[in-house]
Protein backbone atom coordinates (compact mmCIF):
# COMPACT_ATOMS: atom_id res chain seq x y z
CA UNK A 1 0.00 0.00 0.00
CA UNK A 2 0.97 3.90 -0.36
CA UNK A 3 2.59 6.25 1.43
CA UNK A 4 1.12 8.21 3.87
CA UNK A 5 -0.36 4.64 5.16
CA UNK A 6 2.25 3.38 7.30
CA UNK A 7 2.25 3.33 11.48
CA UNK A 8 4.92 4.32 13.21
CA UNK A 9 5.28 0.65 14.53
CA UNK A 10 5.65 -0.68 11.04
CA UNK A 11 8.77 -0.53 9.47
CA UNK A 12 9.10 -0.53 5.45
CA UNK A 13 11.03 -3.41 3.85
CA UNK A 14 10.55 -5.92 0.90
CA UNK A 15 11.71 -9.15 2.86
CA UNK A 16 10.40 -12.72 2.22
CA UNK A 17 8.81 -11.92 5.96
CA UNK A 18 6.83 -8.77 4.93
CA UNK A 19 5.70 -10.31 1.68
CA UNK A 20 4.12 -13.24 3.73
CA UNK A 21 0.42 -12.77 3.56
CA UNK A 22 -0.84 -11.27 7.10
CA UNK A 23 -3.11 -14.22 8.08
CA UNK A 24 0.06 -16.42 8.07
CA UNK A 25 2.40 -14.32 10.27
CA UNK A 26 -0.66 -13.82 12.93
CA UNK A 27 -1.20 -17.45 13.12
CA UNK A 28 2.18 -18.17 13.41
CA UNK A 29 3.18 -15.84 16.20
CA UNK A 30 -0.18 -16.80 17.89
CA UNK A 31 1.33 -20.08 17.56
CA UNK A 32 4.57 -19.74 18.80
CA UNK A 33 3.81 -17.43 22.14
CA UNK A 34 1.37 -20.39 22.87
CA UNK A 35 4.38 -22.75 22.16
CA UNK A 36 6.55 -20.66 24.40
CA UNK A 37 4.07 -20.66 27.39
CA UNK A 38 3.60 -24.19 27.45
CA UNK A 39 7.67 -24.46 27.92
CA UNK A 40 8.63 -25.97 31.40
CA UNK A 41 10.53 -22.64 33.37
CA UNK A 42 13.23 -24.91 34.07
CA UNK A 43 14.45 -25.43 30.30
CA UNK A 44 16.26 -22.35 30.71
CA UNK A 45 18.10 -23.38 27.46
CA UNK A 46 14.93 -23.64 25.53
CA UNK A 47 14.51 -19.92 25.85
CA UNK A 48 17.77 -19.27 24.88
CA UNK A 49 16.77 -21.22 21.63
CA UNK A 50 13.64 -19.72 21.39
CA UNK A 51 15.12 -16.49 20.96
CA UNK A 52 17.99 -17.09 18.48
CA UNK A 53 14.88 -18.36 16.50
CA UNK A 54 13.54 -15.58 16.65
CA UNK A 55 16.88 -13.58 16.16
CA UNK A 56 16.91 -15.74 13.00
CA UNK A 57 13.12 -14.53 11.84
CA UNK A 58 14.83 -10.86 12.51
CA UNK A 59 17.43 -11.22 10.32
CA UNK A 60 15.31 -12.61 7.48
CA UNK A 61 13.23 -9.43 7.59
CA UNK A 62 15.88 -7.71 8.10
CA UNK A 63 15.07 -5.39 11.19
CA UNK A 64 18.18 -4.23 12.45
CA UNK A 65 18.76 -5.61 16.44
CA UNK A 66 18.58 -1.65 17.82
CA UNK A 67 15.28 -1.44 16.32
CA UNK A 68 14.29 -4.68 18.11
CA UNK A 69 15.55 -4.10 21.30
CA UNK A 70 14.08 -0.26 21.25
CA UNK A 71 10.64 -1.29 20.74
CA UNK A 72 11.23 -4.20 24.10
CA UNK A 73 11.21 -1.03 26.13
CA UNK A 74 8.08 -1.44 26.42
CA UNK A 75 8.32 -4.45 28.39
CA UNK A 76 9.43 -2.12 31.12
CA UNK A 77 6.58 -2.06 33.53
CA UNK A 78 5.92 -5.51 33.48
CA UNK A 79 9.44 -6.12 34.09
CA UNK A 80 9.32 -3.91 37.44
CA UNK A 81 6.65 -5.77 38.73
CA UNK A 82 8.34 -9.59 38.01
CA UNK A 83 11.96 -7.82 39.29
CA UNK A 84 9.38 -7.51 42.74
CA UNK A 85 8.26 -11.71 43.17
CA UNK A 86 11.57 -13.03 44.66
CA UNK A 87 11.15 -10.37 47.48
CA UNK A 88 7.81 -10.57 48.19
CA UNK A 89 6.95 -14.74 47.37
CA UNK A 90 6.64 -17.10 49.96
CA UNK A 91 8.30 -20.27 50.46
CA UNK A 92 12.38 -21.44 50.68
CA UNK A 93 15.28 -19.01 50.75
CA UNK A 94 18.66 -17.77 49.70
CA UNK A 95 21.06 -15.29 50.28
CA UNK A 96 22.36 -13.58 47.20
CA UNK A 97 24.91 -10.37 48.04
CA UNK A 98 23.95 -10.91 51.98
CA UNK A 99 19.78 -10.10 50.10
CA UNK A 100 17.34 -12.68 51.57
CA UNK A 101 15.59 -14.03 48.17
CA UNK A 102 12.44 -16.81 48.02
CA UNK A 103 13.89 -19.60 45.25
CA UNK A 104 9.92 -19.99 43.82
CA UNK A 105 9.71 -16.07 43.37
CA UNK A 106 13.12 -16.36 41.44
CA UNK A 107 11.53 -18.85 39.39
CA UNK A 108 8.77 -16.80 38.89
CA UNK A 109 10.30 -13.89 38.37
CA UNK A 110 12.49 -15.79 35.24
CA UNK A 111 9.12 -16.90 34.20
CA UNK A 112 7.43 -14.09 33.32
CA UNK A 113 10.63 -12.27 32.04
CA UNK A 114 11.66 -14.99 29.90
CA UNK A 115 7.90 -15.50 28.36
CA UNK A 116 6.95 -11.57 28.77
CA UNK A 117 9.92 -11.21 26.23
CA UNK A 118 9.60 -13.71 23.68
CA UNK A 119 6.10 -12.96 23.52
CA UNK A 120 6.41 -9.08 23.04
CA UNK A 121 9.16 -9.68 20.78
CA UNK A 122 6.98 -11.73 18.25
CA UNK A 123 4.90 -8.99 18.56
CA UNK A 124 6.88 -6.51 17.97
CA UNK A 125 8.04 -8.42 14.87
CA UNK A 126 4.54 -9.31 13.57
CA UNK A 127 3.92 -4.98 14.07
CA UNK A 128 7.38 -4.10 12.19
CA UNK A 129 6.30 -6.64 9.62
CA UNK A 130 3.20 -5.86 8.67
CA UNK A 131 1.06 -3.14 8.62
CA UNK A 132 -2.02 -2.24 10.22
CA UNK A 133 -4.14 -2.54 7.69
CA UNK A 134 -3.12 -5.84 6.77
CA UNK A 135 -3.35 -7.11 9.84
CA UNK A 136 -7.00 -6.48 10.39
CA UNK A 137 -7.34 -8.24 6.77
CA UNK A 138 -5.56 -11.12 7.95
CA UNK A 139 -7.58 -11.43 11.07
CA UNK A 140 -11.27 -11.26 9.12
CA UNK A 141 -9.20 -13.87 6.48
CA UNK A 142 -8.77 -15.82 9.89
CA UNK A 143 -12.67 -15.71 10.67
CA UNK A 144 -12.20 -13.92 14.06
CA UNK A 145 -15.01 -12.80 15.56
CA UNK A 146 -16.07 -9.86 12.57
CA UNK A 147 -17.59 -7.17 15.13
CA UNK A 148 -14.24 -7.11 16.80
CA UNK A 149 -12.38 -6.62 13.78
CA UNK A 150 -14.66 -4.22 12.61
CA UNK A 151 -14.60 -2.02 15.82
CA UNK A 152 -10.68 -2.26 15.40
CA UNK A 153 -11.25 -1.17 11.85
CA UNK A 154 -12.56 1.78 12.80
CA UNK A 155 -10.13 2.82 15.83
CA UNK A 156 -8.00 3.31 13.14
CA UNK A 157 -9.99 5.38 10.96
CA UNK A 158 -11.19 7.33 13.51
CA UNK A 159 -8.15 7.33 16.36
CA UNK A 160 -6.99 10.50 14.53
CA UNK A 161 -10.37 12.20 13.84
CA UNK A 162 -11.05 11.63 17.90
CA UNK A 163 -7.69 13.09 18.97
CA UNK A 164 -8.39 15.95 16.89
CA UNK A 165 -11.58 16.79 18.55
CA UNK A 166 -9.91 16.31 21.93
CA UNK A 167 -6.87 18.68 20.89
CA UNK A 168 -9.33 21.05 19.53
CA UNK A 169 -11.43 20.74 23.15
CA UNK A 170 -8.12 21.87 24.73
CA UNK A 171 -7.37 24.37 23.03
CA UNK A 172 -10.59 26.02 23.00
CA UNK A 173 -10.34 25.64 26.93
CA UNK A 174 -7.26 26.95 27.14
CA UNK A 175 -7.86 30.04 24.88
CA UNK A 176 -10.27 31.38 27.75
CA UNK A 177 -7.62 30.80 30.52
CA UNK A 178 -7.93 27.59 31.62
CA UNK A 179 -4.93 25.55 32.92
CA UNK A 180 -6.03 22.11 34.61
CA UNK A 181 -4.03 22.27 37.92
CA UNK A 182 -4.73 19.81 40.89
CA UNK A 183 -7.73 18.28 41.94
CA UNK A 184 -10.07 21.13 41.78
CA UNK A 185 -9.72 20.81 37.92
CA UNK A 186 -10.71 17.64 37.73
CA UNK A 187 -13.93 18.33 36.71
CA UNK A 188 -13.47 19.92 34.40
CA UNK A 189 -11.51 17.56 32.58
CA UNK A 190 -13.88 14.95 33.08
CA UNK A 191 -16.87 17.16 31.79
CA UNK A 192 -14.36 17.18 28.85
CA UNK A 193 -14.12 13.61 28.73
CA UNK A 194 -18.21 13.36 29.00
CA UNK A 195 -18.77 15.81 25.93
CA UNK A 196 -16.13 13.75 23.91
CA UNK A 197 -17.79 10.62 24.36
CA UNK A 198 -21.00 12.34 23.36
CA UNK A 199 -19.32 13.73 20.66
CA UNK A 200 -18.06 10.04 19.53
CA UNK A 201 -21.41 8.64 19.92
CA UNK A 202 -22.94 10.94 17.63
CA UNK A 203 -20.57 10.63 15.03
CA UNK A 204 -20.71 6.71 14.95
CA UNK A 205 -24.44 7.64 14.58
CA UNK A 206 -24.07 9.54 11.40
CA UNK A 207 -21.34 6.75 10.47
CA UNK A 208 -23.73 4.35 10.84
CA UNK A 209 -25.87 6.26 9.01
CA UNK A 210 -23.41 6.93 6.34
CA UNK A 211 -23.20 3.16 5.99
CA UNK A 212 -26.07 1.66 5.88
CA UNK A 213 -27.18 4.54 3.12
CA UNK A 214 -24.74 2.48 1.12
CA UNK A 215 -25.86 -1.22 1.39
CA UNK A 216 -24.77 -2.02 5.19
CA UNK A 217 -26.43 -4.52 6.58
CA UNK A 218 -24.02 -5.54 9.43
CA UNK A 219 -21.06 -7.37 7.98
CA UNK A 220 -18.13 -5.61 5.77
CA UNK A 221 -18.32 -6.76 2.22
CA UNK A 222 -15.15 -8.37 1.61
CA UNK A 223 -12.84 -5.95 -0.51
CA UNK A 224 -9.46 -7.33 -1.01
CA UNK A 225 -8.92 -10.93 -1.15
CA UNK A 226 -5.51 -12.14 0.23
CA UNK A 227 -5.44 -15.47 -0.24
CA UNK A 228 -2.57 -17.21 1.32
CA UNK A 229 -0.54 -20.30 -0.70
CA UNK A 230 0.29 -23.53 0.73
CA UNK A 231 3.87 -22.54 0.44
CA UNK A 232 3.20 -19.34 2.24
CA UNK A 233 1.80 -21.12 5.00
CA UNK A 234 4.64 -23.32 5.10
CA UNK A 235 6.98 -21.21 5.30
CA UNK A 236 5.19 -19.65 7.96
CA UNK A 237 5.11 -22.34 10.17
CA UNK A 238 8.77 -22.92 10.19
CA UNK A 239 8.77 -21.16 13.14
CA UNK A 240 6.09 -22.03 15.66
CA UNK A 241 7.29 -26.03 14.04
CA UNK A 242 10.77 -25.62 15.26
CA UNK A 243 9.70 -23.50 18.93
CA UNK A 244 7.49 -26.52 19.41
CA UNK A 245 10.18 -29.18 18.80
CA UNK A 246 12.46 -27.17 21.59
CA UNK A 247 9.15 -26.98 23.32
CA UNK A 248 9.21 -30.67 23.28
CA UNK A 249 12.57 -31.53 23.96
CA UNK A 250 11.99 -29.01 27.00
CA UNK A 251 9.45 -31.13 28.67
CA UNK A 252 10.95 -34.57 27.48
CA UNK A 253 15.16 -33.73 28.69
CA UNK B 1 -37.11 21.16 -20.00
CA UNK B 2 -39.25 18.29 -21.14
CA UNK B 3 -37.17 15.01 -20.44
CA UNK B 4 -38.45 11.76 -22.27
CA UNK B 5 -42.38 11.06 -21.03
CA UNK B 6 -41.74 7.28 -20.94
CA UNK B 7 -39.07 6.90 -18.64
CA UNK B 8 -40.18 7.10 -14.48
CA UNK B 9 -39.09 10.65 -12.95
CA UNK B 10 -35.45 10.07 -11.11
CA UNK B 11 -37.26 10.80 -8.30
CA UNK B 12 -41.06 11.23 -7.04
CA UNK B 13 -42.11 12.34 -3.82
CA UNK B 14 -45.68 12.77 -2.70
CA UNK B 15 -47.69 13.61 -0.12
CA UNK B 16 -44.55 12.78 2.09
CA UNK B 17 -45.40 13.35 5.85
CA UNK B 18 -43.47 12.89 9.09
CA UNK B 19 -43.51 12.97 12.92
CA UNK B 20 -40.20 12.06 14.86
CA UNK B 21 -41.14 9.59 17.79
CA UNK B 22 -40.94 12.68 20.31
CA UNK B 23 -44.04 14.09 18.56
CA UNK B 24 -42.04 16.96 16.39
CA UNK B 25 -43.33 16.92 13.05
CA UNK B 26 -40.95 17.50 10.70
CA UNK B 27 -42.66 17.35 6.99
CA UNK B 28 -46.27 17.92 6.21
CA UNK B 29 -47.06 16.36 2.96
CA UNK B 30 -44.25 17.13 0.54
CA UNK B 31 -44.44 16.74 -2.92
CA UNK B 32 -41.70 16.75 -5.00
CA UNK B 33 -40.49 15.34 -8.86
CA UNK B 34 -37.48 15.85 -10.85
CA UNK B 35 -36.95 13.95 -13.81
CA UNK B 36 -34.04 12.05 -15.40
CA UNK B 37 -30.80 14.34 -15.53
CA UNK B 38 -32.12 17.61 -14.08
CA UNK B 39 -30.38 19.33 -11.31
CA UNK B 40 -32.38 20.55 -8.83
CA UNK B 41 -31.54 22.64 -5.63
CA UNK B 42 -32.96 22.08 -2.14
CA UNK B 43 -33.40 25.10 -0.57
CA UNK B 44 -34.41 26.26 2.90
CA UNK B 45 -33.71 27.59 6.31
CA UNK B 46 -32.68 25.67 9.23
CA UNK B 47 -35.08 23.76 10.53
CA UNK B 48 -37.11 23.03 7.48
CA UNK B 49 -36.67 19.57 7.01
CA UNK B 50 -34.09 18.87 4.30
CA UNK B 51 -32.11 16.68 6.04
CA UNK B 52 -35.44 14.39 7.29
CA UNK B 53 -36.59 14.83 3.58
CA UNK B 54 -33.65 13.78 2.25
CA UNK B 55 -33.30 10.06 4.70
CA UNK B 56 -36.53 9.28 3.31
CA UNK B 57 -35.34 9.26 -0.32
CA UNK B 58 -33.53 5.82 0.74
CA UNK B 59 -35.89 4.91 3.47
CA UNK B 60 -33.75 5.31 6.69
CA UNK B 61 -36.20 7.38 7.75
CA UNK B 62 -40.78 6.33 6.98
CA UNK B 63 -43.17 5.05 8.33
CA UNK B 64 -45.21 8.44 8.06
CA UNK B 65 -47.58 8.93 5.38
CA UNK B 66 -46.78 9.22 1.64
CA UNK B 67 -44.72 7.63 -0.97
CA UNK B 68 -41.89 7.97 -2.77
CA UNK B 69 -40.05 6.55 -5.59
CA UNK B 70 -36.77 6.28 -7.12
CA UNK B 71 -36.69 5.71 -11.24
CA UNK B 72 -40.03 4.09 -10.47
CA UNK B 73 -39.60 1.75 -7.42
CA UNK B 74 -41.22 2.27 -4.63
CA UNK B 75 -38.86 3.12 -1.35
CA UNK B 76 -40.03 0.28 0.37
CA UNK B 77 -38.35 -2.69 2.86
CA UNK B 78 -38.04 -5.43 0.51
CA UNK B 79 -36.14 -2.73 -1.87
CA UNK B 80 -34.17 -1.34 0.37
CA UNK B 81 -30.92 -2.51 -1.17
CA UNK B 82 -31.72 -1.73 -4.44
CA UNK B 83 -32.61 1.81 -3.58
CA UNK B 84 -29.99 2.38 -1.61
CA UNK B 85 -27.96 1.96 -4.58
CA UNK B 86 -29.97 4.12 -6.84
CA UNK B 87 -29.52 6.59 -4.43
CA UNK B 88 -26.10 8.36 -3.54
CA UNK B 89 -26.31 10.28 -0.43
CA UNK B 90 -23.71 12.28 -0.24
CA UNK B 91 -23.43 13.83 3.76
CA UNK B 92 -21.97 17.16 5.46
CA UNK B 93 -19.13 16.25 7.10
CA UNK B 94 -16.60 13.36 4.59
CA UNK B 95 -15.49 12.53 7.94
CA UNK B 96 -18.68 10.73 8.47
CA UNK B 97 -19.28 9.28 5.44
CA UNK B 98 -15.48 8.40 4.50
CA UNK B 99 -15.31 5.20 7.29
CA UNK B 100 -12.54 2.88 5.95
CA UNK B 101 -8.93 3.06 6.25
CA UNK B 102 -8.20 4.22 2.69
CA UNK B 103 -10.08 5.84 0.12
CA UNK B 104 -9.90 2.98 -2.55
CA UNK B 105 -11.34 0.75 -0.09
CA UNK B 106 -14.34 3.45 1.21
CA UNK B 107 -15.51 4.22 -2.38
CA UNK B 108 -14.72 -0.02 -3.33
CA UNK B 109 -17.82 -0.33 -0.33
CA UNK B 110 -20.77 0.44 -1.70
CA UNK B 111 -19.98 -1.94 -4.92
CA UNK B 112 -18.93 -4.71 -2.76
CA UNK B 113 -21.38 -4.64 -0.08
CA UNK B 114 -23.70 -5.40 -3.37
CA UNK B 115 -21.90 -8.20 -4.00
CA UNK B 116 -19.18 -6.94 -6.31
CA UNK B 117 -15.87 -8.56 -6.35
CA UNK B 118 -12.52 -8.90 -8.19
CA UNK B 119 -11.49 -7.16 -11.34
CA UNK B 120 -15.16 -5.61 -11.97
CA UNK B 121 -14.96 -3.86 -8.37
CA UNK B 122 -11.49 -2.47 -9.23
CA UNK B 123 -12.67 -1.14 -12.55
CA UNK B 124 -15.26 0.53 -10.88
CA UNK B 125 -13.43 2.17 -8.08
CA UNK B 126 -10.93 3.57 -10.72
CA UNK B 127 -13.58 5.01 -12.56
CA UNK B 128 -15.61 6.65 -9.74
CA UNK B 129 -12.00 8.00 -8.28
CA UNK B 130 -11.45 9.60 -12.14
CA UNK B 131 -14.23 11.48 -12.49
CA UNK B 132 -13.99 13.21 -9.29
CA UNK B 133 -9.83 13.89 -10.07
CA UNK B 134 -8.83 11.52 -6.77
CA UNK B 135 -7.04 8.75 -8.62
CA UNK B 136 -3.74 9.35 -7.37
CA UNK B 137 -5.10 9.61 -3.63
CA UNK B 138 -6.07 5.68 -3.67
CA UNK B 139 -3.90 4.26 -1.58
CA UNK B 140 -3.93 7.26 1.42
CA UNK B 141 -6.00 7.13 4.14
CA UNK B 142 -8.93 9.78 4.51
CA UNK B 143 -7.73 11.52 7.65
CA UNK B 144 -4.25 12.44 5.25
CA UNK B 145 -6.73 14.41 2.74
CA UNK B 146 -7.24 17.80 2.65
CA UNK B 147 -11.25 18.82 3.11
CA UNK B 148 -11.73 19.37 -0.18
CA UNK B 149 -9.89 16.28 -1.60
CA UNK B 150 -12.05 14.35 1.02
CA UNK B 151 -15.51 15.89 0.02
CA UNK B 152 -14.77 14.95 -3.52
CA UNK B 153 -13.60 11.06 -2.33
CA UNK B 154 -17.12 10.83 -0.09
CA UNK B 155 -18.59 12.45 -4.01
CA UNK B 156 -16.81 8.95 -5.58
CA UNK B 157 -18.25 6.92 -2.67
CA UNK B 158 -21.91 7.26 -4.00
CA UNK B 159 -20.78 7.51 -7.69
CA UNK B 160 -19.22 3.95 -7.66
CA UNK B 161 -22.31 2.61 -6.86
CA UNK B 162 -23.60 4.53 -10.22
CA UNK B 163 -27.01 6.17 -8.41
CA UNK B 164 -29.68 7.50 -10.60
CA UNK B 165 -29.62 10.40 -8.63
CA UNK B 166 -26.74 12.11 -6.43
CA UNK B 167 -28.11 13.84 -3.60
CA UNK B 168 -25.87 16.09 -1.87
CA UNK B 169 -26.09 17.97 1.96
CA UNK B 170 -24.68 21.02 1.94
CA UNK B 171 -21.75 20.19 -0.85
CA UNK B 172 -20.37 23.60 -0.18
CA UNK B 173 -20.20 24.27 2.93
CA UNK B 174 -16.36 24.17 4.54
CA UNK B 175 -14.82 24.58 1.02
CA UNK B 176 -12.64 27.25 0.59
CA UNK B 177 -12.82 29.04 -2.94
CA UNK B 178 -11.17 26.84 -5.18
CA UNK B 179 -11.89 23.68 -3.72
CA UNK B 180 -16.04 24.68 -4.13
CA UNK B 181 -15.52 25.64 -7.89
CA UNK B 182 -13.23 22.14 -8.58
CA UNK B 183 -16.71 20.44 -7.40
CA UNK B 184 -18.48 22.47 -9.18
CA UNK B 185 -16.61 21.71 -12.28
CA UNK B 186 -16.85 17.65 -11.11
CA UNK B 187 -20.68 17.73 -10.44
CA UNK B 188 -20.99 19.55 -13.95
CA UNK B 189 -19.45 17.11 -15.62
CA UNK B 190 -21.49 13.97 -14.17
CA UNK B 191 -24.52 12.81 -16.27
CA UNK B 192 -26.52 11.73 -13.23
CA UNK B 193 -29.52 13.76 -11.74
CA UNK B 194 -28.45 15.70 -8.60
CA UNK B 195 -30.95 16.99 -6.16
CA UNK B 196 -28.58 19.89 -3.67
CA UNK B 197 -29.60 20.45 -0.46
CA UNK B 198 -27.68 24.10 0.83
CA UNK B 199 -27.97 27.37 1.93
CA UNK B 200 -25.09 28.57 -0.86
CA UNK B 201 -27.31 30.32 -3.01
CA UNK B 202 -24.45 31.34 -5.55
CA UNK B 203 -23.96 27.68 -5.65
CA UNK B 204 -27.30 26.64 -6.52
CA UNK B 205 -27.90 29.28 -8.95
CA UNK B 206 -24.73 28.27 -10.32
CA UNK B 207 -24.96 24.61 -10.68
CA UNK B 208 -28.64 24.41 -10.80
CA UNK B 209 -31.63 25.64 -12.99
CA UNK B 210 -34.47 24.48 -10.92
CA UNK B 211 -35.12 24.92 -7.33
CA UNK B 212 -37.13 24.39 -5.19
CA UNK B 213 -37.81 25.92 -1.50
CA UNK B 214 -38.56 23.82 1.76
CA UNK B 215 -40.42 25.83 4.15
CA UNK B 216 -42.07 24.35 7.32
CA UNK B 217 -42.18 21.01 6.10
CA UNK B 218 -43.34 21.94 2.84
CA UNK B 219 -42.69 22.72 -0.81
CA UNK B 220 -43.39 26.59 -0.71
CA UNK B 221 -41.85 27.37 -3.82
CA UNK B 222 -40.64 25.71 -6.70
CA UNK B 223 -39.40 27.17 -10.16
CA UNK B 224 -36.49 28.62 -12.09
CA UNK B 225 -33.06 29.22 -9.25
CA UNK B 226 -32.67 32.47 -11.09
CA UNK B 227 -36.19 33.35 -10.39
CA UNK B 228 -36.77 32.77 -7.07
CA UNK B 229 -33.51 34.00 -6.10
CA UNK B 230 -34.82 37.63 -7.65
CA UNK B 231 -38.32 37.23 -5.75
CA UNK B 232 -37.40 39.08 -2.75
CA UNK B 233 -40.57 38.57 -0.79
CA UNK B 234 -40.26 34.55 -0.84
CA UNK B 235 -36.96 34.57 0.15
CA UNK B 236 -37.67 37.36 3.16
CA UNK B 237 -40.74 34.91 4.18
CA UNK B 238 -38.37 31.85 4.36
CA UNK B 239 -35.28 33.18 5.82
CA UNK B 240 -33.19 32.71 2.90
CA UNK B 241 -30.48 35.68 2.63
CA UNK B 242 -28.17 36.25 -0.48
CA UNK B 243 -24.51 37.06 0.55
CA UNK B 244 -23.79 40.44 0.64
CA UNK B 245 -23.43 42.21 -2.91
CA UNK B 246 -24.62 39.53 -4.67
CA UNK B 247 -27.28 40.27 -7.06
CA UNK B 248 -28.63 36.91 -8.94
CA UNK B 249 -30.11 39.26 -11.42
CA UNK B 250 -26.71 40.71 -12.51
CA UNK B 251 -25.56 36.77 -13.14
CA UNK B 252 -25.32 35.40 -16.63
CA UNK B 253 -25.70 31.99 -16.60
CA UNK B 254 -24.20 29.20 -18.80
CA UNK B 255 -26.47 27.57 -21.30
CA UNK B 256 -28.67 25.27 -19.28
CA UNK B 257 -27.61 21.84 -20.40
CA UNK B 258 -30.03 20.43 -18.59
Amino acid sequence: MGAGHTHKLYRHGHSAVHALPPQCKLAAAFAFVVVVVSTPREAVWAFALYAVLLAAVAAAARIPAGFLLRRLLIEVPFVAFAVLMPFVAQGERVGVLGVSLSVSGLWGAWNVLAKGTLGVAASVLLASTTELRALLLGMQRLKLPPLLVQIATFMIRYGDVITGELRRMSIARRSRGFEARGVRHWGVLAKTAGSLFIRSYERGERVYLAMVSRGYTGSMPVIDDIAASRAQWAHAAVLPVTALAVCLMGWTL
Amino acid sequence: MDVVTTEAPSLEVSGLAYAYPDGHQALFGVDLTVGRGERVALLGPNGAGKTTLVLHLNGILGGGVGTVSVAGLPVEKRNFAEVRRRVGIVFQDPDDQLFMPTVREDVAFGPAAAGMRGAELQARVDEALEQVGMSAFADRPPHHLSFGQRRRVAVATVLAMRPEILVLDEPSSNLDPASRRELADILRSLDVTVLMVTHDLPYALELCPRAVVLSEGVIAADGRTQDLLCDEELMRAHRLELPFGFDPRSVTLPVAAA
